[in-house]
């Protein structure tokens, strides 16, 4: 149950490896949340990631298996996690994604279903479910991370980009599906973040790090937005990125 | 009754099933939920309620506690408004039943013109009975009169295992677990209690000011045990030597003699109704820093230095509060939560350094209210305990608040001390089992009548209570 001041108490984390979502549990667990269920499938990082997490003062931290290239298992990965909470849920964030290599990926069916299955068609299965919980548990609150990649889709990366386009309008239309139900859904569109996911990959203007997102993340749940742009500079630029032509934004670096 | 936040927030009915749902929040306003609300019109409708339930329940009286004690986020919430009845009252021994739904308004108001007053009361005559029990209420006289519920003989109380008729001598566990209980061990349906006779509806008062709160402190240390009623209201915006200057005020009924004819003619009136109405939450910001620091400045200047034996109506004397309704709508749209904590009364300096750390904060703060209190009763999760409480009203917003009142709790549980789960809507769990030892006693006797953990509201589900049956029914 989250505090008089919006402070969570519990939390689940898909994508339970992700540096951003990682950061954004590190923030909470200093203050009051004490359960924190990673799902994912590298059992050995977040079992570090767990070791990490009750050091600094978390008394739960359960370990749910979730393969996001299995959309048969969204629902019941989503039910493992509510299960494994042990009680009420505060916080659920959609961190998995996957970059894949634009060049390389483009001409391979294959890899853009496995882009596109872990970006979008199975996180929005999650969140189905998850919608479904929070509104039976009366209270709850959703972050979905998506990309500006998706805010305007680019040649150069555009199999990643229209994945996160895609997870990006389902979010906000569940947002709105869930007014009045005591549960909250809020987009969250980082720009270039330097972490796992970016490794040796040259730094986009605006670059930021998963500790900055994270905060971020840490101030939404005390505000009714439903996007929040990291930095949020980037709400301005895409504002006027959106309109250019089609012509000059073909000719941007990038 | 319930009544949403606004109408404009309740549920509209739509796939994600808040339909037919209510949002409902507790007096500060800061943490609603939705919840289906029910109201049985009498004890077998609502041993229907909660003999088969698919989700948690808990009951709600008046709505007047101030945290999340009275909601249950996607469960059911049973309003009392219908558990209606006042008998008589006792001529000899001043014994009167009355419906778990009644508010300590009605009742004053029906038994005041005949001589009876309730034996406590807390800062509003809005708090049902049922209310009043469950969070073992303590008033101005907590130091010569105990809390609530040592003045109740006996009481009904529908649980999910039956309806139960409850006495300290039949059931004290039972008893004394539901004094304090925030509605976890079921809904009284009914209850007697003993009233105060009374000769007046007035007060005969003292007033004294001090410009520091060693002198409010040790005023009521040496002189409180001479009055039935004593309360202080403390200033924690001033720092230095002014830090926590106070207007001690104490009183007495007064006897028919002490009455002036003039005021013969109104002996024994009940109080009237509100005369102002907040009509809508106030915008964020009004009060702030400079607001509350003006008011408080204002009502410091306007107590007199030294009063004795001035007349005052009962209402103004209890209740000041209640001539305003919805007052707390002026807190605008994020509300404010109350921090309520008692120590023992050789930790003053608790008091003291509570009061420091909280201007050293520069929080704004209502005038905080100091009391003493006596002895505890047998509730294990009856708040009062021989010694000092505070309380003060803060509004959300400061980013420093959360952090302070983390620390205040460390220190508090540090001194052997607790704050009031009525008030609370922000404790850290882990000092929950510091603050009420006996926490492990009352789960225990509520498993009794409760095995599968029905009862639960948003309180219990931040707090832990309870959670162990709670996990063994996750989704059966
Ligand atoms: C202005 C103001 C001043 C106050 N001053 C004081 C004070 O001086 N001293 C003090 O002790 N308190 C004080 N309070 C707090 C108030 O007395 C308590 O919170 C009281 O419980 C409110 O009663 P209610 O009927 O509104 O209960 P609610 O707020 O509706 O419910 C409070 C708790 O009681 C339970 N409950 C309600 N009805 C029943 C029932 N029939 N059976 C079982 N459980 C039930 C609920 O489940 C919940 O846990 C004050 C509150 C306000 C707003
Ligand atoms: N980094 C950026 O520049 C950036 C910018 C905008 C938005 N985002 C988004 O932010 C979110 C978090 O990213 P991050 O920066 O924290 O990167 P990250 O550390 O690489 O996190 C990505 C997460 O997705 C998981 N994942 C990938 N494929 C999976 C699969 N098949 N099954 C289960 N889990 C899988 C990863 O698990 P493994 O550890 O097992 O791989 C990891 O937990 C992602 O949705 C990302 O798209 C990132």
């Amino acid at each position: 149950m989250n505090d008089a001041f919006g402070k969570p108490q519990s939390l689940i984390l898909l994508g339970g490896t992700s540096d951003i979502a990682l950061a954004f549990a590190e923030r909470l667990v200093a203050d009051r949340c004490r359960t924190v269920v990673l799902a994912g499938r590298d059992r050995t990082g977040m079992e570090a990631a767990a070791r990490h997490l009750l050091a600094d003062g978390a008394t739960s931290v359960p370990i749910v298996d979730a393969d996001a290239t299995d959309v048969a298992s969204a629902a019941q990965v989503v039910d493992d996690a509510f299960k494994a909470a042990e009680g009420d849920v505060d916080v659920l964030v959609v961190a998995v994604g996957l970059l894949g290599h634009q060049s390389a990926d483009e001409r391979d069916p294959g890899r853009v279903a496995e882009v596109t299955t872990v970006n979008y068609t199975w996180p929005a299965a999650t969140l189905a479910r998850a919608a479904e919980r929070f509104a039976e548990q009366g209270h709850g609150r959703i972050l979905v991370l998506s990309s500006v990649a998706g805010v305007r889709v680019r040649r150069a990366n555009y199999v990643y980009g229209a994945s996160k386009a895609g997870l990006d309008g389902y979010a906000l239309g569940l947002s709105e599906a869930l007014r009045g139900s005591g549960v909250a859904l809020q987009v969250i569109r980082p720009g270039f973040v330097h972490s796992k996911m970016t490794e040796g990959l040259d730094a986009a203007p605006f670059a930021t790090t998963p500790d900055v997102v994270a905060d971020a993340m840490v101030g939404a749940l005390t505000s009714n937005a439903q996007v929040v742009w990291v930095p949020g500079a980037l709400r301005f630029v895409f504002g006027v990125l959106r309109n250019v032509p089609q012509a000059a934004w073909r000719r941007l670096p990038g | 009754m319930a009544e949403p936040l606004a109408p404009e927030e309740t549920g509209a009915p739509g796939p994600f099933g808040s339909g037919g749902r209510t949002l409902l929040a507790g007096w500060g306003r800061t943490s609603p939920s939705y919840a289906t609300v029910v109201e049985p019109d009498g004890v077998d409708a609502l041993e229907a309620a909660l003999g088969a339930p698919t989700t948690n329940v808990i009951a709600r009286g008046l709505g007047r506690s101030y945290g999340d004690a009275a909601q249950c986020a996607g469960g059911l919430v049973i309003e009392t408004a219908a558990l209606a009845g006042i008998s008589d009252v006792e001529a000899e021994t001043g014994l009167v039943t009355v419906g778990g739904g009644v508010s300590l308004d009605d009742l004053i108001a029906s038994t005041l013109p005949h001589g009876w007053f309730v034996p406590v009361t807390p800062g509003t005559r809005q708090v049902s009975i049922g209310g009043a029990l469950a969070a073992d209420i303590h008033g101005k006289n907590h130091h010569r009169d105990s809390s609530f519920a040592t003045h109740v003989r006996r009481f009904s109380l529908a649980t999910p295992t039956g309806t139960v008729e409850v006495s300290p001598a039949s059931d004290p566990e039972l008893f004394w677990a539901t004094a304090g209980g925030m509605g976890l061990t079921g809904v009284v349906t009914e209850a007697t209690l003993s009233l105060l006779p009374v000769e007046t509806s007035w007060m005969s008062v003292d007033t004294e000011r001090f410009d520091d709160l060693d002198g409010v402190m040790a005023a009521m240390e040496s002189g409180d045990d001479g009055y039935r009623y004593s309360v202080a209201w403390v200033d924690c915006m001033t720092r230095g030597a002014r830090l926590g200057r106070g207007v001690l005020t104490r009183g007495e009924h007064a006897t028919a003699k002490e009455l002036p004819a003039a005021k013969a003619g109104s002996a024994l009136t009940a109080p009237g109704s509100p005369r102002l109405k907040i009509p809508r939450p106030a915008p964020p910001g009004l009060l702030n820093r400079a607001s509350i620091a003006a008011f408080n400045e204002a009502w410091f200047r306007r107590a007199p230095r030294h009063r004795m034996g001035e007349l005052h109506p009962l209402a103004s004397f209890f209740h000041p509060l209640d001539g305003v309704s919805d007052w707390n709508l002026l807190y605008g749209p994020r509300g404010f939560v109350q921090y309520q904590f008692a120590v023992a009364a050789s930790e003053s300096e608790t008091v003291r350094r509570a009061i420091e750390a909280l201007s050293a904060a520069r929080v704004p703060s209502f005038l905080a209210v100091l009391k003493r209190f006596g002895p505890g009763d047998p509730g294990p999760l009856s708040f009062p305990m021989a010694g000092w409480t505070l309380a003060l009203d803060l509004p959300v917003g400061p980013s420093a608040l959360p952090g302070v009142l983390d620390h205040l709790d460390e220190m508090v549980a540090a001194a052997g001390g607790r704050v009031y789960l009525a008030k609370d809507a922000r404790l850290r769990p882990e000092l929950l089992g510091a603050m009420y030892p006996r926490l492990g006693e009352f789960e225990a006797t509520a498993a009794r009548v409760d095995p599968d953990g029905v009862l639960a509201s948003d309180l219990s589900r931040r707090l832990g209570i309870g959670a162990a049956t709670n996990h063994a029914k996750e989704h059966v």
